[in-house]
């Protein structure tokens, strides 16, 4: 039979170090799913899940086996996640790739849309998407996405990054208004 | 009427908070809000990242292997982090560094101090940035651990957070006098406040009830200190690298 979460904490608190692999091998591909979608390239997502399980083993002394494995790694993940982003965030913030000289996008797409540049737009909404996530600062960034992509509450958001409710919803929403800014310059072609 | 905002919008977007009904019932009765609504959620529908790349059935077998040296054999009982001799060896060098700086910064004769700022004074003021830098990197880490922790069965032993906290904390007294000595007072304040909290996690005791574990949990919460502390901490990274910054992008100025 399958040996459960709380077995195997409970087999690895006792000495049994392999049996955290049977946690590794469950929930390495949702670890890795959630640090790409915050860190947005394979590189920094690897070394997300790497972190993330070294440090569930170090402080597996802390988690409490009435609450549910998952919740508690997917919480270590997305601090890892937002402290990482706010290491990087001195990094020279990317650009967005647009001509200056380039007539407005509203003018180089017909009425009609045919399919070539209905797919030039998708292109676009999509370096538009991701340039302004690029630009929300960690906070941001870390809740927009746990909200947006990953359907998490305000609550579970709020608890995640140990903030308030209320310095949640701002996040949320100042992300949302960045974004809203980038889409602006397309809002006539859709 | 009141409109709703675009707050409020964004928020009945994801059908979040406690005004829901009430939003719902201006949105039936207001054309301009569910315009206002329908442009928002045409702009977040948009809003997709590429999907993550698959991983192949035996990734958890290779994230396994790559950790797997790096695990102890057991679970620490305490973190790795607060081992006491680290942690002494931390707090001296800080002394050390804070000493450092402002008696550098006060015991210069008037005559020198009147030129504009030198490469040594510069040199001086990013040693000291980037070990405040530490300190709040080091103090965030705790109250995460102490924020994310749960009450086992029966006690919690935290007596090595206790000691990391009052290690800490003697730490931060001497940040926290040189921003006042320097006159920033937003930081001096936030310091003020972490220490605080740091003080009242080392003078628990050892071992405390989860009902205790859930106070202090409550007061970092309660106080959002966690954020602040991330807030000065990326304020306090934005000033060590600001030379560094100016010049790249003048850099790129010139090509």
């Amino acid at each position: 039979m399958e040996m459960d979460d709380a077995a195997a904490v409970t087999r690895v608190r006792a000495g049994e170090k392999d049996c955290f692999r049977v946690l590794v091998e469950r929930h390495s591909h949702d670890v890795f799913r959630l640090a790409f979608r915050m860190m947005g390239n394979e590189q920094d997502a690897e070394e997300v899940v790497q972190d993330t399980f070294l440090r569930a083993y170090r402080s597996l002394d802390r988690f409490q086996s009435r609450s549910s494995f998952g919740t508690w790694l997917y919480r270590i993940a997305a601090n890892r996640c937002y402290d990482l982003l706010d290491q990087r965030k001195s990094r020279p913030e990317p650009q967005p790739q647009t001509d200056p000289e380039a007539p407005p996008l509203e003018h180089q797409i017909p009425s009609d849309r045919p399919s070539p540049e209905r797919n030039l737009l998708s292109q676009e909404i999509g370096m538009r998407v991701q340039s302004g996530i690029d630009r929300l600062t960690p906070s941001e960034r870390t809740a927009f996405v746990l909200r947006h992509f990953e359907g998490r509450s305000i609550e579970e958001i709020a608890e995640t990054l140990k903030i308030g409710l209320g310095a949640t919803k701002n996040s949320i929403h100042r992300a949302v208004q960045k974004l809203r800014q980038e889409l602006e310059p397309l809002r006539a072609t859709r | 009427m009141k409109h709703l905002d675009e707050e409020e919008l964004v928020l009945y977007y994801y059908r979040d908070g406690d005004g829901i009904d009430e939003a719902a019932r201006h949105l039936a009765a207001c054309s301009d809000c569910r315009n206002r609504l329908n442009a928002l959620s045409q702009d977040l529908e948009q809003v997709s990242l590429p999907e993550a790349p698959e991983r192949p059935a035996e990734y958890g077998s290779q994230v396994w292997d790559r950790i797997r040296a790096e695990l102890p054999d057991r679970p620490p009982r305490r973190s790795w982090w607060a081992a006491p001799p680290r942690w002494a060896l931390v707090g001296a060098m800080a002394v050390l560094i804070v000493a450092a700086f402002v008696l550098g910064r006060f015991s210069r004769p008037p005559q020198q101090l009147g030129p504009p700022v030198t490469a040594n004074q510069q040199n001086r003021e990013r040693v000291l940035l980037v070990a405040v830098g530490d300190h709040l990197d080091r103090s965030q880490m705790l109250l995460v651990e102490l924020a994310h922790a749960s009450g086992a069965e029966g006690d919690i032993d935290i007596s090595s957070e206790r000691q990391h906290a009052l290690d800490l904390a003697a730490a931060n007294r001497l940040y926290r006098s040189t921003a006042l000595q320097v006159g920033d007072k937003k930081m001096a304040g936030v310091l003020d406040e972490l220490e605080r909290v740091l003080l009242e996690i080392g003078h628990q005791p050892s071992r405390i009830s989860a009902e205790d574990l859930q106070q202090i949990q409550d007061r970092i919460q309660s106080q959002g200190i966690l954020f602040k502390v991330r807030v000065v901490r990326g304020k306090v990274r934005d000033q060590a690298a600001g030379p560094q910054r100016t010049r790249s992008s003048k850099g790129e100025g010139r090509t």
